[in-house]
């Protein structure tokens, strides 16, 4: 399985938590839905079906904490018969970032995800790059951006 | 029939009251997730419940693998303390953290009543 990313700076942190956690499927992404890093995916198509519901569901539970008065959830667990996925936004220098994590029941439990996503959040901060902006995305460059993104993120 | 969360406080409270014991904790053997704890401070609760339960799972392989059933209790000895398991039958954990000269068979007597106890 490869681990991959646009902005390097979050590769290392994530081959960490691949290994610890034992993950068997990651996006780090912006709340937007825009993927900088994935572990375990072999299609494009995935990649973008599953950034696309990661990033509207936390937007959903961000929209039910706001009208709870409630600060955003920190994560959101799903477990099915064989596979878990672990929803969580983390706080980095290049601002909100979500992390889909998709793991097998029979290799790693929540219990594990949870401890070592706290050294994945760590690790992301201590290495994201301080005073970034976020670049706007024109809807012109969009499609450009996306393919350029899947490209570095399959190897292409 | 599963005790009362009530009663899990006491189950503790018994393995915690052993001399040399730091800390017990229920843990749900399936997702690693601390159900009840009394720990001294210091020790990480959801550190030690998470690998607990993962290193569970792989040692109930191990003892399918080696065709000796399920295991009843493990006693890892390390140099500044030990940790102390008791699998129950409704998939949980009764972990025991103690100092290196703990009375195990007495912390083994209390855990295996508070796996009565919790089911």
């Amino acid at each position: 399985m490869t681990t991959r990313a646009v902005e390097t700076w979050t590769l290392e942190p994530l081959v960490k938590f691949v290994k610890e956690a034992g993950a068997r499927l990651v996006l780090v992404m912006t709340s937007a839905g825009q993927v900088l890093a994935q572990h375990g995916f072999s299609r494009a198509v995935d990649v973008m079906s599953a950034a696309a519901l990661g990033a509207a569901i936390m937007a959903s539970t961000d929209e039910m904490a706001r009208q709870l008065r409630q600060p955003p959830f920190a994560a959101l667990n799903h477990q099915g018969e064989r596979h878990g996925i672990f929803l969580a936004g983390l706080a980095t220098g290049r601002g909100r970032l979500v992390a889909l994590v998709v793991y097998d029941l029979d290799v790693s439990s929540l219990g594990l995800v949870q401890l070592f996503f706290e050294q994945l959040a760590t690790d992301l901060q201590a290495a994201s790059p301080k005073e970034s902006v976020p670049k706007q995305v024109l809807a012109a460059d969009f499609e450009r951006q996306l393919s350029d993104s899947l490209n570095t993120l399959f190897g292409r | 029939m599963t005790a009362p969360a009530a009663a899990y406080g006491k189950a503790l409270d018994l393995i915690t009251r052993v001399r040399s014991v730091r800390g017990a904790m229920l843990v749900s053997a399936e997702d690693g997730i601390v159900v009840a704890e009394q720990l001294m401070e210091g020790i990480k609760g959801p550190a030690v419940s998470a690998l607990a339960a993962s290193l569970a799972a792989r040692l109930q392989r191990a003892m399918e693998a080696a065709g000796v059933g399920a295991s009843l209790f493990w006693h890892l000895q390390a140099e500044q303390g030990a940790l102390l398991v008791v699998p129950t039958s409704g998939g949980t954990l009764v972990v025991a953290v103690a100092e290196p000269d703990v009375n195990v068979g007495l912390v083994r007597l209390e855990l295996l009543r508070a796996a009565e106890v919790v089911g």
